[in-house]
């Protein structure tokens, strides 16, 4: 078997998964080529339902929903990756530090993970938002950042407990390697894994977690992100007055890009764990024993 | 050991003790032993029998509990920053498990440059590609195919020979070698030990190989030092350590190395095990006195 | 030459792969007489220990023996045997030793327990009578009979080897395959063991498939030898005449790659 330098491209649920995210990506970055209308504008009447003008109908102000979700996904997505990437910084950077110094400064860091660990998250981001009041994306991505990277660090702290005890690590430290470049050269490059891991599942949780916050209303509601969309279709109470348009389409946006995710996040998993593929591996083995080629 | 040259590393009635009480594990006792330019010297012992131990310490992976290490007739443990950068250059190690050693995320050619930064600084642009070029064709390994190559796109006898690269790239004077054939495949064995006894010549280094199997040892070293229960129990020429043991232990262990020549059945042959295992009893006693059996060829015993 | 006990026929075993087979083991058939000791000798990846996962049939996908393969022991072929046949010839009939064996006790039981377990399953011993053999077994293997109620971890790896070896001999099985059974062990405990197993098979009877990459080992304690390279068996004889007088290229090879006490290589 020939080991690939990609072998995201070999794996089916890794493709996928990219071409979703590609996708929603695309059309966040193309927003004003796939429509003219003004997201924030009220540029129909209340609550239309889709027709060749408004392909997705209007809200209860009469903004074109099409317009809000192709422009909404630029936020979610901005929000979701900077998040996840101030998590994945944090989080890895704490991990490593604690697990190849270890002493005193992997007892701090340590205390600070657990006592961040136990903190419940989504209440503690409640009273924070409560706090600072109809908070931007950025502040909640800031937010989301702060108080997330825990459960990275810990994960990236344990994997790097063991890369430490390898003989190249050894190695670079009996050649006179300084500690940083240990750090960055000789460990991380082996965690990649881990990290790519704690990344998309950070942005996933970033981008669902924001629009939890603006559902609840503790977010700013002039802001178009399918967060806001949820809060306003809910306000308007879209379903009771049988406008399903405006609430199922941030919903299932959302769903669309956790599946993206989630399936990249699989793929990454099943590579670095071989254990874990599934498939048609066995196939012709199978095939084999049944034709009576051979048996065990 | 003896020597006109003067030792470049000596262990100096080095013990190492860890833990304390009546737990604690006497895993080296007053070690003595000097490295010399040109020389091998094969630590030979079963598995904790304290050989590792006396490489890390010359690693200076640990500290010794007692006794010094002298790098050029200088104790170490004094050093300053410059000669302790002076002893990391000087003093190089090939480890014993060539799929660990080696970092699976860089190349081959970033391993050599690696040390040539470090050690070299001298080295700039150009004059770095082409070092490398030439540590590999010193291992016998084609540069042009191997420099790109990751670690896992090479057999164990190549990415053994590419830590010996990586050693020979310091300019060391002494290369410390931990078992590095033990987990090598049996007909690649001899061209590694081959060719760490060429570097020996050629570089003019100091050789410490530590083995389990004294039959490589007679292979690879001048000097032999047999190690039992954290002592040396006896040292010396090897040829004459081997064909002329004195101390029990020394016997015991020669005489249970696989020979072709005798075969189990042959009642001559017997190692027995009750034999055995006092011998191991007493040479566990700290083994004090010194004696020399021949010029060269040294015994210790209780 | 009486009948062999074992006689491997034709084995072919091919490592299924999604798209492509890995022979791991090519067309190798050899015979082992009862009370002999058969030494399999070759470098890592040349097929060895597929073998003897085969002879105890352990394979898993995606392994496959080739139908043209036949294993017989005492003229049946194991390879027909079902789940339950099986189970009764891993033990009774065929006994297995590993390097890492020594590792396979259960640490929280005591050896006598160990001992125990094995003869009522197999045998339908009980208490007493498991402990009498239990200690008869200990008996033969060197270890004092009275230490069968400690735990594994108070033995070291030699002598945890050596419990692994009277567990397995405490059924009288006919043939022990025995994978680098000595390779994690110092020399002189590697040594006080196998000639240990040489003065058993002499009373005992039984048969050994012995499997090691120390040829010279190999040659102190086999009666006949095979060599293996790359899945092929490409030499077999009685062990003097592959030490004395080898053929193949990859022997001769072989044994100069081994250095001697004696100063300089073996061949």
């Amino acid at each position: 078997m020939k080991t690939s330098s990609f072998p995201l491209i070999h794996n089916r649920k890794a493709m996928v998964g990219a071409l979703i995210v590609a996708f929603i990506l695309a059309v966040a970055i193309a927003a004003p080529l796939l429509t003219s209308y003004d997201p924030g504008a009220r540029v129909g009447r209340p609550h239309q339902s889709p027709s060749l003008e408004h392909w997705l109908g209007t809200t209860r102000i009469g903004q074109d929903v099409f317009a809000r979700l192709v422009y909404g996904a630029r936020t979610s997505l901005a929000v979701g990756f900077g998040a996840g990437l101030l998590i994945t910084i944090v989080g890895t950077a704490l991990g490593i530090i604690a697990g190849y110094r270890g002493g005193k400064i992997d007892e701090v860091i340590s205390f600070f993970t657990n006592m961040v660990l136990v903190v419940p998250n989504l209440p503690l981001l409640l009273v924070l938002a409560a706090f600072i009041g109809q908070a931007s994306p950025w502040v909640i991505a800031l937010i989301l950042g702060c108080t997330s990277w825990a459960w990275g660090a810990r994960v990236t702290r344990a994997e790097t407990l063991s890369v430490k005890q390898k003989d190249y690590v050894k190695s670079a430290e009996m050649m006179g390697e300084p500690r940083w470049r240990i750090m960055t050269f000789e460990i991380f490059p082996n965690l990649i894994s881990i990290v790519g891991i704690n990344f998309i599942g950070s942005v996933i949780f970033a981008i669902i977690t924001q629009a939890t916050l603006e559902f609840l209303g503790l977010g700013d509601p002039k802001v178009v992100s399918w967060g806001t969309m949820l809060y306003g279709a809910q306000k308007a109470s879209a379903l009771s007055v049988g406008a399903w348009w405006d609430i199922l389409t941030p919903c299932f946006a959302l769903a669309f890009l956790g599946i993206g995710l989630s399936l990249l996040n699989f793929a990454v998993d099943e590579i670095a764990n071989p254990r874990l593929r599934t498939g048609n591996r066995l196939g012709r083995w199978q095939s084999l024993i049944r034709s009576g080629e051979g048996r065990l | 050991m003896t020597s006109t040259s003067a030792p470049i590393l000596t262990l100096d009635k080095v013990s190492k003790t860890f833990g304390n009480g009546p737990g604690a594990v006497r895993a080296a006792r007053a070690i003595s032993f000097s490295l010399h330019a040109g020389r091998a010297l094969a630590v030979v012992g079963e598995s904790g029998s304290g050989k590792t131990t006396c490489a890390r310490i010359a690693m200076r992976e640990y500290e010794p509990s007692e006794g010094r290490l002298l790098y050029k007739g200088k104790p170490v443990d004094k050093a300053g920053a410059k000669e302790i950068a002076d002893y990391r250059r000087s003093v190089q190690m090939i480890f014993q498990d060539p799929f660990a050693s080696l970092n699976p995320a860089h190349t081959i050619a970033y391993h050599l440059k690696r040390p040539l930064m470090l050690h070299r600084p001298e080295l700039k642009g150009a004059a770095v590609a082409e070092e490398i070029k030439a540590l590999l064709r010193q291992v016998k390994l084609d540069p042009d195919m191997i420099a790109p190559r990751y670690p896992h796109e090479l057999s164990g006898g190549q990415r053994q020979r590419v830590n010996i690269a990586r050693a020979l790239a310091a300019k060391p004077e002494v290369i410390v070698a931990d078992e590095p054939t033990s987990m090598l495949d049996v007909s690649v064995r001899l061209g590694v030990l081959n060719l760490l006894s060429e570097m020996k010549q050629e570089m003019n280094l100091g050789l410490l190989y530590i083995t389990h199997d004294i039959a490589t040892a007679r292979y690879v070293a001048e000097d032999i030092a047999v190690m039992y229960a954290g002592q040396i129990v006896e040292w010396g020429n090897t040829g004459k350590v081997i064909d002329n043991p004195a101390h029990p232990y020394t016997r015991l262990l020669l005489s249970a190395v696989p020979d072709p020549d005798i075969r189990f059945d042959d009642p001559n042959a017997q190692v027995s095990a009750t034999e055995a295992d006092e011998t191991r009893r007493r040479s566990a006693a700290d083994q004090a006195t010194i004696r020399e059996i021949e010029p060269d060829h040294f015994v210790r015993t209780a | 030459m009486t009948a062999p006990l074992l006689s491997v026929k034709n084995l072919t075993i091919d490592y299924i792969g999604e798209t492509d087979d890995f022979r791991a083991v090519d067309n190798v058939s050899f015979d082992v007489a009862p009370g002999e000791v058969f030494g399999l000798a070759g470098e890592s990846g040349c097929g060895k220990s597929t073998i003897a996962f085969a002879i105890s049939r352990l394979h898993k996908p995606p392994a496959l023996i080739r139908k043209e393969s036949a294993i017989l022991l005492d003229g049946r072929n194991v390879l027909d045997l079902d789940q339950k046949g099986l189970a009764d010839f891993r033990w009774r009939e065929v006994a297995m030793v590993f390097q890492s064996a020594m590792n396979s006790l259960n640490p929280v039981l005591r050896i006598e327990q160990q001992f125990y377990d094995v003869l009522k399953t197999h045998k339908g011993m009980r208490r007493a009578a498991a402990r009498d053999r239990t200690a008869e077994m200990l008996r033969l293997v060197d270890i004092s009979p009275d230490r069968m109620r400690d735990y594994p971890h108070q033995f070291s790896g030699g002598m945890r080897q050596r419990i692994v070896i009277a567990i397995c001999l405490a059924l009288d099985p006919r043939l022990i395959v025995m994978d680098e059974p000595t390779t994690a062990l110092d020399v002189v405990v590697q040594r006080e063991i196998l000639q240990r197993i040489n003065e058993l098979r002499r009373k005992l009877g039984f048969a050994v498939l012995f499997i090691t990459h120390d040829l010279g080992l190999m040659v102190q304690f086999c009666d006949r030898i095979g060599i293996m390279l790359g899945g092929k068996l490409v030499e077999q004889g009685s062990a003097d005449a592959i030490y004395r007088t080898p053929e193949h290229d990859y022997t001769k090879k072989l044994w100069a790659s081994f250095p001697s006490l004696h100063g300089g290589v073996l061949r």
